[in-house]
């Protein structure tokens, strides 16, 4: 992805302010700053436990922050009681590391369950259009009456892809999607993220441990280190830096 | 003072069930509710349990019978076994090998269903979805154990009540009519509302404590079985502990 970010108006739409998460003894954020810009590709990178699933989770509201503020789309999510917090969800995407589709329910029914709460007057032709135009954006429209169990784990990940499209948000999180994917599918996966993010205009987070995909979708990176925020800049930036704790990512 | 190991995971399982339940009863008002869902539920965990309770109410009402003519003849009241065996189906063994055999197939895949939703984050997805999964997973499934078992208690008394019937035609002759007389001329509402009643509370606890195990699963799917197998052993547990307190309680009001 082309790391000139001047392009990329500066206007916030995540503001992540201090933030502090610990569960019992164990902080997992330790004052942990960052800003989304609007249309922007942003990478967390960090270690395995160091906290980066927690982050992304916090910002979705699945877990609650100890202390510190997250302003989503100029909204602080702590004030948000719940009905607020499902507006604020249905502008916001999540993809889950583990895809998360219903084992349950068809490829369609998978694609119609946000709808069931976010578009309720929506018309059975305008719902079936929409998960016709989600699938068809990642490659799968031919799936759409098949089960998650008869579908491969690079297939899963795009209809969860999909299903995370149905809404149209504004923001996309994405929780390590590459992670479990053969290099080749991974490249898919994370060509597709860009792609998805100039057809959707979708501003993102990625949480990312996998060097590949963070060099193709990320405009900023930030690294992730002892709860904090330890370093920002670009692929290129970074990659150029004599930090030891930094450098060991990109060799 | 320090408790033993055993008892503070007690205490805390415990109270952790306690808030589950509080929270059920707090999401069981909510005015939105999943009703196509519920029906969905009621369909798998009753109609598809049919034809198990079906086949071990037969067993169980044939083999009573072989069982208890023996020592009925000893006493010379063998004209006596529809009415033994009657009461004894009615009252206490139908609804508690149904609510058993029901804890064993729905208990069990409600954990594991629900358990390894919660590993895979098919649950939080729900959330991210602005579904609330309680009220979506938990209420309907604890609502249809709850209506469900007592019609399954119902239909598996009858088949056990047939099944005596033969057992009762294997070394004798009785007409169908004649049987099913001398069953029901001896059975009152005392006998059969209580039964009744308590199978409400057994396919609540058989419910619950599927969905609570399931619902707090964790480590992964080594979780998802201990879930399943915990929501068996403590719903066929509760099952005894509920069946001796309304048989207090019964007694304690003269109906037995």
């Amino acid at each position: 992805m082309d790391n000139n970010t001047s392009h990329i108006p500066t206007d916030p739409v995540i503001r992540i302010s201090h933030l502090h998460k610990q569960f019992g003894s164990r902080v997992v954020l330790n004052d942990f700053s960052l800003d989304l810009r609007r249309g922007e590709s942003m990478v967390v990178l960090g270690r395995s436990g160091s906290g980066k699933s927690v982050l992304i989770k916090c910002l979705i509201g699945l877990y609650m922050p100890d202390g510190g503020s997250i302003t989503i789309l100029g909204k602080d999510t702590s004030q948000l009681d719940h009905e607020g917090l499902d507006v604020m969800r249905a502008h916001v995407g999540f993809l889950f590391q583990s895809n998360a589709l219903y084992d349950s329910m068809t490829v369609r029914e998978n694609l119609e369950f946000p709808m069931r709460h976010h578009l309720k007057n929506i018309s059975k032709e305008e719902a079936n259009k929409r998960v016709m135009e989600a699938l068809t954006n990642v490659g799968l429209a031919h799936t759409v009456d098949m089960m998650p169990s008869e579908l491969s784990g690079g297939m899963q990940k795009r209809v969860a892809l999909a299903r995370t499209l149905i809404l149209n948000p504004e923001i996309m999180l994405y929780d390590e999607p590459t992670t479990g994917l053969d290099p080749v599918t991974g490249k898919e996966i994370s060509t597709l993220m860009t792609e998805i993010q100039r057809i959707y205009n979708t501003s993102s987070i990625i949480i990312s441990h996998d060097m590949k995909c963070v060099e193709r979708t990320a405009d900023r990176i930030a690294v992730l280190i002892d709860g904090n925020c330890y370093a920002l800049g670009t692929f290129d930036e970074l990659q150029q830096s004599n930090d030891q704790n930094i450098k060991q990512f990109f060799e | 003072m320090k408790l033993p190991v055993n008892l503070s995971d007690f205490l805390r399982e415990a109270g952790s069930l306690s808030l589950f339940v509080s929270r059920f009863v707090t999401e069981l008002f909510h005015p939105r509710q999943e009703w196509r869902q519920f029906v969905r539920q009621c369909f798998v965990i009753g109609v598809q349990s049919f034809a198990l309770i079906g086949i071990t109410g037969f067993i169980m009402g044939l083999v009573l019978t072989m069982q208890l003519r023996p020592s009925l003849m000893s006493y010379g009241v063998e004209a006596q076994l529809p009415v033994m065996v009657g009461l004894a189906i009615v009252r206490e063994i139908g609804p508690v090998i149904t609510a058993l055999i029901f804890a064993g197939k729905i208990s069990s895949g409600i954990g594991a269903e629900l358990g390894s939703m919660k590993v895979t984050e098919q649950i939080d997805a729900m959330e991210v979805s602005g579904t609330n999964p309680f009220r979506y997973l938990v209420v309907t499934r604890v609502l249809a154990t709850t209506v469900m078992l007592p019609i399954l208690t119902v239909l598996s008394d009858a088949i056990s009540l047939y099944g005596s019937y033969l057992g009762v035609n294997i070394k004798g002759h009785t007409s169908l009519t004649l049987f099913f007389f001398q069953v029901f001329q001896t059975l009152t509402y005392s006998d059969v509302l209580p039964a009744m009643i308590k199978t409400l509370f057994f396919g609540f606890a058989i419910g619950i404590i599927g969905c609570y195990k399931g619902y707090n699963s964790q480590k992964g799917t080594e979780g998802v079985g201990k879930s399943a197998n915990a929501a068996v052993v403590i719903s066929s547990l509760l099952i005894f502990i509920i069946d001796l307190i309304t048989v207090q309680i019964t007694d304690l009001l003269g109906l037995n």
